[in-house]
Order: structure tokens, then C-alpha cells, then sequence
């Protein structure tokens, strides 16, 4: 009953890599922010995965804390695509 | 094959869809806005199907707890991250698209510079 | 901060100490002495330096008014799943289809909803409903809003979603 696993995690993987030809490529800076954004939720799904795949249950803490990250890194990108400075 | 592993596979690979789905639409799609509809919608749902198959499999434990506070976690962030994304592409001075027919945040902006 | 002088903030300290509390519990699992003190130290102070962020200090009454809302919001998470499906089988169809059938439109309208959990609740559930992506609430409480397509524009302007928000926490429209 690991197989499903397995297989979402490449299909994830896959994602991932069809948004990586939007960070390169693409027009705008937001263009790009978007992009990494995606990634990123595409990684904390196959950390929680991969805890289960690898049986190792610290994984799921780590794609708790990369969740709580990638909300903090978008905001302040945002930021600072609005307002052209990130303090003040 | 046990009914909770059934559930778990078909959650997952609905979520893993939806994934796909989110990654062509943003390479499809003209514009960032657009952009954002596409990955927003979908990687939310996709996020929480995958996450919802994988706490069938594990069964009511605190992992499963830890599991379900990322999926609300996300399920408020992501749209939240959207919209900050969205006003703050439009005030860097990414136009939309020549299509859209309709523009009211025009005048309420004032573009920054490059 | 704020200083813990009168029985409302203490109140409010308390149960921000408590909710913390549980969340360590949960996330640590492990409840041998020394790790059930460390969350208690960690929480007070956390608690202390940030009590009246978490929960306004307000009278007895206002309690049961939060519990209320609670209830109705919970109610009305129901509804938003329905809409997040249909929106997301919406979006499908869209980047699915050969021709890439859009007509983007950025449309605005106004509200009149009490405070700002209710703006916030509205403008995420825009967001993950079909077709519709808030770009910006300004101080005069007006929602800017890209669509996708003409008609999902017209259907967030029928007004459904805004009436069922503001019954939620208890406004006028």
C-alpha cells in the first residue's frame, strides 16, 4: 500500500517541473513569484508523503514549518512588489 | 484492498489531477492574473484531497491532527497569498491582458515607477 | 502588550494560555514531565507578550457571540465546499478546452459588512469561488474583483455570497 504514494509523489514532482518552465521563462517578476509559490505547495505535499513512504513521522513537522515559510516569503515578495521597499 | 486504502488512493490521485491541472493552466494562460485563478483554485483542492487520502491511510492519530492544521493552515493562506500577489503585480505595473474588456482598478491605482 | 490589570484581560490571557497549551500538546506528542512544563513556560510567556492580539478583552457576553458565529460559520463552510469543487471543475473545463474560452474583466462593488473577520472571510471565499479573484478591499470597504469570464462577474453580482456572509456575522449586507 505504498505504491499510491510513490506515484503521487512523482506526479507532484512532474508538476513541479512543468512550473519550473514559468520561473524561467517567464514575462514578469510576478510571473515568476507565482510559479515558486506553486512549487512550494507542491513540496509540502510530498513531505508529508515522504514521511510515509520512509516512515520517518519528523517529516511532517518540517512541511508544517516550509507551509508557515512559504505564506511569509509570498507576503513579503508582495510587499515589496507594491510598495518597492520591505521595513517601513 | 481494505475501503480506507481505497478512499486514500482515489483522494490522492484526485489531488495529484488537480496538481496537473494547476500547472498547465499556468502555462497556458496569458496574463499573471489569470495565472493566479488557475494555480489558486486548483492547488488548494489538490492540496487538501492528497492531504485527506493520506489521513484516511494513517487513521485518527496526532499525525492525522498535525496533517489536517496544514491542510486549514493552507486553505487560508493560499487565497490569502493570492490576493496580496494579485495587488501587488497590479501596483508593480503588470497591465492585463489586451482581452480584458473591463478595467475599474485603473484609476484607483497610482503605478509605480520601474 | 498589554498590562494584566482588570478581570478582562485576564480572561483573555487565560484562554490564549490554554490554546496554546493544546496546540504544543498536539504538536509535540510527547507528555513526559519535562516537555509538558517547557510548553507551559513557552506559552505563558508567548501568552503574556501577546494576549490581546489573539482575543480582544471584552465582556462575558461577547463569548457566547464569538461561540454563535462560530456555529454559523461552520454552517457556511458546508455551502463554500460546494463552490470550491464547482469552481475548481469550472477552471478545468477552462484550461482543459483547446480555444482557452476567457474574457477577463476586473469589476467592483461594494459591501457593507461590520468588521474585519467578515471582509476577510468575504474576499477569501471570492477568491476560491468560481472564476473570481479579489485583487483589492480599499477603506471605503469596496471589493476590486477579476474575473475570468463575463458571467462569473454577473453571478458574484447577483449577491448571494455577500448576503450569506453578512447573515454569518450578523450585518446588513
Amino acid at each position: 500500500m505504498i505504491e499510491p504514494f510513490l506515484l503521487t509523489a512523482l506526479v507532484l514532482v512532474f508538476a513541479s517541473v512543468l512550473c519550473l518552465y514559468r520561473t524561467i521563462k517567464g514575462p514578469t517578476v510576478p510571473d515568476r513569484i507565482v510559479a515558486v509559490n506553486v512549487i512550494a505547495t507542491c513540496t509540502i505535499v510530498v513531505h508529508v508523503l515522504i514521511a510515509f513512504i520512509g516512515n520517518q513521522p519528523m517529516f511532517i513537522d518540517i512541511a508544517m514549518t516550509y507551509a508557515l515559510l512559504n505564506f511569509l516569503v509570498t507576503l513579503v515578495a508582495a510587499r515589496y512588489l507594491a510598495i518597492g521597499r520591505i521595513f517601513a | 484492498m481494505s475501503v480506507s486504502s481505497i478512499l486514500s488512493t482515489t483522494f490522492l490521485f484526485a489531488g495529484s489531477f488537480f496538481f496537473i491541472v494547476g500547472s498547465i493552466g499556468l502555462n497556458r494562460l496569458p496574463d499573471v492574473y489569470t495565472r493566479l485563478h488557475a494555480t489558486t483554485k486548483c492547488d488548494t483542492l489538490g492540496q487538501a484531497l492528497a492531504l485527506l487520502g493520506v489521513m484516511f491511510y494513517e487513521g485518527a492519530t496526532f499525525t492525522s491532527v498535525k496533517i489536517l492544521l496544514i491542510v486549514i493552515f493552507i486553505l487560508i493562506a493560499n487565497p490569502t497569498a493570492a490576493h496580496t500577489l494579485a495587488k501587488g503585480a497590479y501596483m508593480y505595473g503588470v497591465k492585463p491582458c489586451e482581452i480584458t474588456s473591463i478595467d475599474m482598478y485603473k484609476e484607483k491605482v497610482k503605478r509605480r515607477s520601474k | 502588550m498589554r498590562s494584566l490589570k482588570g478581570e478582562k484581560n485576564i480572561a483573555s490571557f487565560l484562554l490564549t494560555f490554554v490554546i496554546f497549551f493544546v496546540l504544543w500538546a498536539a504538536l509535540s506528542t510527547f507528555f513526559d514531565v519535562v516537555h509538558l512544563s517547557l510548553g507551559a513556560i513557552c506559552s505563558l510567556l508567548v501568552a503574556y507578550a501577546s494576549h490581546d492580539l489573539l482575543i480582544k478583552p471584552k465582556g462575558a457576553e461577547h463569548v457566547l457571540t464569538v461561540l454563535e458565529t462560530s456555529f454559523r460559520f461552520f454552517l457556511y463552510l458546508f455551502w463554500l465546499i460546494t463552490q470550491i469543487i464547482r469552481a475548481n471543475i469550472d477552471v478545468m473545463m477552462i484550461v482543459l478546452s483547446p480555444k482557452l474560452p476567457i474574457s477577463p474583466e476586473i469589476i467592483k462593488f461594494d459591501s457593507k459588512l461590520p468588521n474585519d473577520v467578515a471582509l476577510t472571510t468575504l474576499a477569501n471565499s471570492i477568491t476560491l469561488t468560481p472564476g473570481t479573484l479579489t485583487v483589492d478591499i480599499d477603506e471605503k470597504k469596496t471589493y476590486y474583483v477579476h474575473c475570468l469570464a463575463k458571467r462569473h462577474g454577473d453571478a458574484l453580482l447577483k449577491g448571494k455570497m455577500q448576503s450569506l456572509v453578512a447573515r454569518v456575522f450578523g450585518g446588513k449586507e
